[in-house]
C-alpha cells in the first residue's frame, strides 16, 4: 500500500503508528500515513535550521517557486517508496476526500497561479517595494530607508482537510525565506507533501521543509515551539489561539453578499452571482457566501437562490456534473443535518431549498453522506441560522436596513457588496467588520492573489526596523 | 509483527503458574474473609451473600462469582474499612489516585509498595540501574504512591532518591481552562529543578520521569551526557512511536529504557524485555500472582478477548492488604500471550478506554 512518510529536515521517516486513508465511497484502503508523536515535532523544530533559506535571495526563490509551480502541475514526484503523477494525485485528493474531481483540479490550478505568480503574490503582501530589501535588511523605497527583520524564524501551518485550495495561503512563506513545519489534514495529506515535494525538486534544499501528520498534541506543541504560524479551522479548535499573535487564525469566514435597496429591486440580476458565491467549490470554504443581507424582497431572493441550488444532486466525486463533496463520515453530515433542524423549529426560519427539492437535504449512500443545498430565509436576523457557516452550500437570507448592515452582518472574512450607493460604500468602507470587500457583482471566492486577507503573511513573518547607517566617506 | 499465539514448549510453565495462581487466589481469599484477619469492607460485604467465598472460591477463575469491582467503593471513607485485622496495629499509608475533580480513590497500603518495587527491582539489569546509584524522582508526589515507591526502589538498591514533585491536578485544571501558556511554565518549572539536581549531583545515574517530563527534560540536556544509565518510564499512555522515539533519540539508544504500566490499585506491571520483533508494542506483563491484568469484551465483560485483539483492561489485585476482583479500568489495550519470562497473559498498546462518550484528559505529565 502507498505509505505516506513524515518529513523530518525534508528527509522521510518511517513511523511505527500510521492512520490509513481509505476511499471515501468504498472504503477501501489507499494509503499509510506514517504518524509523529509530539515530541518528534518539538525536538525536530529545535533542531531546524532557520537560516537555510537565507543563501537564495528572494527573487531566486522566485525563480525557484516558479519552476515548482510546473513541476507541481506535471512531474512524477515522489511519495513514499512510489512516483506520483499529476492525475495520481487529483485521484487520491479526490478519493480520500470526497470533493468532486473537477473542484479538485480548479483547487491544484489555485495553488499553481499562486506558486507561478509568486511575484505578484508577494508584491501584493509587502505592498511593492523592492525585495532585495529583504535580501540586505535594508534599502532605499520611496527615496527613504526601509528595513525588515525575519522574526518568523520557522514557520508552521496546522492545515485543514476541507479545502485544498487553502494551501495557496502558506506557500509564499518559503518564498520569504522562512522554513516550512506542516501539519496535514487528516484526509489530506496529499497536497501539501505534493507541494513540498515540487519546491525539493525545483531546488529548495530539503532541509527547509517539515511534514508531521499528528494528533491534536502534536498540532498544539507544533504552534507552541515554532516562531509564526497560520492555524485551520472551527471556532473551538482556534478559541486557545485567538489571542496569540503569533498564530494567525483561518476560522470560520461568515463571508456574505449584501444587496442595496437598488440592487434589492433588480434582485434577480444578482441571483447567479449570489448562487456561485454560495456553492463554488462545494461550498466548503471560508470564502464561500454563507448569508445574504437585503435591505426588502428578502424572500424572492431566497427562493430564486433556492430554486437554483434546489437542483444539485448528489453525484459521486468522479461524475464531470458533480458539485457537492461527499461527507466521508456519514455522521458529520448527519450532525450538521440536525443542527439546521433544530435551528429551524425555532422562529419563522424555513430552508427553502429543501421545499423547492421536496426531499431532505441529507443523502446517505452506502457508507458516505451528502447534503444538499439549503438555503434559509431568516425574517429575524437574529435567529439562530441567521449568521452560520457549514461545510456544504448554505446560506442565510436576511433582510436588514443598509444603515444597519455594516454593524449587524458581524465579523465577516469577505463581504461582496452589489452597490454603488456612496454612503453604504463608505459605511462599508469603515466597518471593522470586514476584512475583504468587494464593490459589484464579484463573487466571494473570487480572490485576487495581491490583496491579501485574513492577515498578512509578510507582516506576520517580518517586522519593520528603524534603521539608519552612516554614509559611505 | 507482535506475537499473538502462545509459543511451543511454554504450556508446560503456563500450567504451572496457573496453578500457583489458583493456589494464591485461595490463600487471599481465606485471608480477606476471615474475621481474624480480614478487612472490614469485604467482611461486610461477605455477610451480604448467600453464599461463603472461602467456600466457593477455589481457583482464579471462580473470581468471576464476585460483581465487578467497583472503583466508587473506593472513594471516600472510612478509609479504615479497608485496613485487614490483621494490620491494625501496623503503620499505614493512604494512596490516592484520580482526584482532578471530585473524591479520588484511595487505597491503603502497609507494605504493597514496596513489595511490588522490589520485585519489579528484581527486573532492572545493573548495568542500566547500577547498584548504589542515586536517582531522580521526576513525577508526581503527594497523594501518590510514586514518591515513596520509586524511593524505596532507589534505597532497596544501595542508592538515594531526589524528587521533584509535579502536581497532576493542577496540570488537568491547567489543561481545562485552556490556560496551556501556565500548563508549559509549569513544566519548566518542574523540569528547571530536575536540571539543578542533575548537574549538582553527579551520582545520580538513574532517573523515573514520566513520558511528557522526559520529553522535555531531553530537550533540554543529552541524559548520556548527565551520565544517566537507565530510565523508568511511566504514569501515562506510552504509544509504540513515543517509545522508538525515547529509545532512538531521546536516550540516544544508549541508554536502558523501562517503560511501566502501573496504578495505585494494582500495583506495577512490568515491561518485557525489548525484543525488536514486537515493532515497539510496549508490552506489560502484571506482577502475578500479586496482580493479574486481563483483557475483556467491553460488552461482555465475562469473556476474554482473543490474542491480539483490542478489549477493556480489568484488573485484578490479590495481596494480604488488598483484594479487588475484576476492576475494569478506564483503559483498553491488545491481550498478548504468556512468553517465556513471563508466563502469563500480558496486554499491550494500553491506552485511554474508547467506549467512554467523554474523552479523559490523559496523558499530563
Amino acid at each position: 500500500m502507498l505509505h505516506i512518510p513524515i518529513l523530518r529536515n525534508g528527509n522521510p521517516y518511517t513511523s511505527v503508528e500510521s492512520v490509513e486513508l481509505v476511499h471515501h465511497a468504498t472504503g477501501d484502503p489507499m494509503a499509510s500515513v506514517s504518524q509523529a508523536n509530539s515530541g518528534m515535532v518539538v525536538r525536530d523544530i529545535g533542531n531546524m535550521d532557520d537560516c537555510v533559506l537565507e543563501s537564495f535571495t528572494v527573487r531566486e526563490l522566485f525563480d525557484l517557486s516558479r519552476k515548482a509551480a510546473e513541476l507541481f502541475m506535471t512531474a512524477s514526484l515522489p511519495v513514499g517508496d512510489e512516483m506520483q503523477t499529476f492525475d495520481d494525485y487529483v485521484n487520491q485528493l479526490s478519493s480520500s476526500t470526497g470533493m468532486p474531481v473537477g473542484y479538485c483540479r480548479n483547487n491544484a490550478a489555485k495553488i499553481h497561479r499562486v506558486m507561478d505568480e509568486i511575484e505578484i503574490v508577494v508584491g501584493g503582501l509587502t505592498r511593492g517595494f523592492d525585495v532585495d530589501i529583504l535580501d540586505q535588511g535594508y534599502g532605499t523605497h520611496n527615496g527613504g530607508t526601509l528595513s525588515y527583520f525575519r522574526e518568523g524564524r520557522i514557520f508552521g501551518a496546522v492545515l485543514p482537510s476541507n479545502s485544498p485550495g487553502v494551501h495557496s495561503l502558506w506557500i509564499p512563506a518559503i518564498s520569504l525565506k522562512a522554513p516550512i513545519v506542516l501539519k496535514p489534514g487528516r484526509e489530506e495529506p496529499w497536497t501539501p507533501f505534493r507541494v513540498i515535494q515540487a519546491f525539493i525538486a525545483a531546488g529548495v534544499p530539503k532541509e527547509a521543509f517539515g511534514f508531521y501528520p499528528t494528533d491534536h498534541g502534536g498540532a498544539a506543541e507544533l504552534l507552541r515551539c515554532v516562531d509564526r504560524s497560520m492555524i485551520f479551522g472551527d471556532a473551538n479548535t482556534t478559541r486557545p489561539y485567538e489571542n496569540n499573535r503569533n498564530v494567525e487564525i483561518h476560522g470560520p469566514g461568515y463571508s456574505k453578499v449584501l444587496l442595496d435597496d437598488k440592487a434589492a429591486d433588480n434582485w434577480q440580476d444578482c441571483v447567479d452571482m449570489i448562487v456561485a458565491s454560495i456553492e463554488t467549490n462545494g461550498g466548503r470554504s471560508c470564502i464561500n457566501a454563507s448569508a445574504v443581507w437585503t435591505p426588502k424582497n428578502g424572500r424572492k431572493i431566497a427562493e430564486a437562490v433556492a430554486e437554483q441550488l434546489a437542483k444539485r444532486q448528489a453525484l459521486p466525486a468522479d461524475d464531470p456534473n458533480a458539485t457537492l463533496a461527499a461527507f466521508a463520515n456519514p455522521l458529520v453530515a448527519e450532525r450538521i443535518s440536525d443542527v439546521i433542524d433544530h435551528g429551524l423549529r425555532e422562529g419563522d426560519a424555513v430552508d427553502l431549498a429543501e421545499q423547492f427539492r421536496g426531499s431532505p437535504r441529507l443523502v446517505k449512500q452506502g457508507r458516505i453522506a451528502y447534503l444538499l443545498p439549503s438555503v434559509v430565509w431568516c425574517p429575524d436576523r437574529e435567529h439562530a441560522l441567521a449568521n452560520r457557516e457549514f461545510l456544504f452550500p448554505f446560506a442565510s437570507v436576511i433582510e436588514c436596513p443598509t444603515s444597519e448592515m455594516p454593524n449587524a452582518i458581524g465579523k465577516s472574512l469577505i463581504v461582496s457588496a452589489i452597490t454603488d450607493d456612496p454612503e453604504f460604500r463608505k459605511a462599508l468602507m469603515d466597518s471593522p467588520n470586514i476584512d475583504r470587500l468587494n464593490f459589484g457583482m464579484v463573487p466571494t471566492f473570487k480572490i485576487s492573489w495581491d490583496q491579501p486577507h485574513e492577515g498578512n503573511l509578510f507582516e506576520h513573518l517580518y517586522r519593520q526596523r528603524a534603521f539608519q547607517i552612516e554614509p559611505a566617506a | 509483527m507482535v506475537q499473538t499465539h502462545v509459543e511451543t514448549g511454554l504450556a508446560a510453565d503456563v500450567e504451572s503458574w496457573r496453578e500457583k495462581l489458583d493456589a494464591h487466589t485461595r490463600e487471599i481469599v481465606a485471608w480477606h474473609f476471615d474475621p481474624s484477619t480480614g478487612c472490614p469492607f469485604w467482611l461486610e460485604y461477605a455477610k451480604k451473600l448467600d453464599w461463603d467465598p472461602r467456600e466457593e472460591i477455589h481457583a482464579y477463575a471462580d473470581l468471576r462469582k464476585f460483581e465487578p469491582f467497583e472503583d466508587e467503593w473506593l472513594r471516600g471513607g472510612p478509609v479504615r474499612r479497608w485496613v485487614p485485622k490483621a494490620y491494625a496495629n501496623d503503620p499505614v499509608y493512604v494512596f490516592e489516585t484520580g482526584g482532578s475533580t471530585g473524591v479520588p480513590k484511595s487505597r491503603i497500603n502497609v507494605n504493597d509498595f514496596r513489595i511490588d518495587y522490589e520485585i519489579f527491582s528484581d527486573t532492572l539489569s545493573d548495568d542500566d540501574f547500577p547498584r548504589n546509584a542515586d536517582w531522580l524522582m521526576l513525577g508526581p508526589s503527594g497523594p501518590r504512591r510514586l514518591r515513596l515507591a520509586v524511593e524505596h526502589l532507589a534505597q532497596y538498591r544501595g542508592g538515594i532518591s531526589f524528587c521533584v514533585d509535579m502536581d497532576p491536578r493542577w496540570v488537568v485544571k491547567l489543561i481545562k481552562s485552556g490556560r496551556v501558556d501556565m500548563m508549559h511554565e509549569y513544566k519548566e518549572h518542574v523540569v528547571n529543578q530536575a536540571l539543578t539536581l542533575l548537574r549538582a549531583h553527579d551520582n545520580i545515574q538513574c532517573l523515573f520521569a514520566t513520558p511528557k517530563l522526559l520529553e522535555a527534560l531531553c530537550e533540554r540536556v543529552s541524559l548520556v551526557k548527565m551520565g544517566i544509565k537507565g530510565v523508568f518510564c511511566g504514569g501515562t499512555q506510552l504509544t509504540r512511536q513515543f517509545h522508538r522515539f525515547a529509545r532512538e533519540e531521546l536516550l540516544e539508544g544508549k541508554i536502558g529504557f523501562y517503560p511501566t504500566y502501573g496504578n495505585t490499585l494494582m500495583g506495577l506491571a512490568c515491561h518485557k524485555p525489548f525484543d525488536p520483533a514486537d515493532d515497539f508494542c510496549v508490552i506489560y506483563h502484571p506482577p502475578c500472582p500479586r496482580a493479574l491484568i486481563e483483557v475483556v469484551d467491553p460488552d461482555n465483560t465475562d469473556e476474554l478477548v482473543g490474542y491480539g485483539e483490542v478489549g477493556r483492561v480489568r484488573l485484578t489485585t490479590l495481596t494480604k492488604e488488598f483484594f479487588m476482583p475484576g476492576f475494569l479500568e478506564r483503559d483498553e489495550a491488545l491481550r498478548l500471550p504468556p512468553c517465556q519470562k513471563y508466563p502469563w497473559d500480558g496486554v499491550g498498546d494500553v491506552r485511554p478506554f474508547s467506549g467512554f462518550a467523554t474523552p479523559i484528559v490523559e496523558g499530563v505529565y
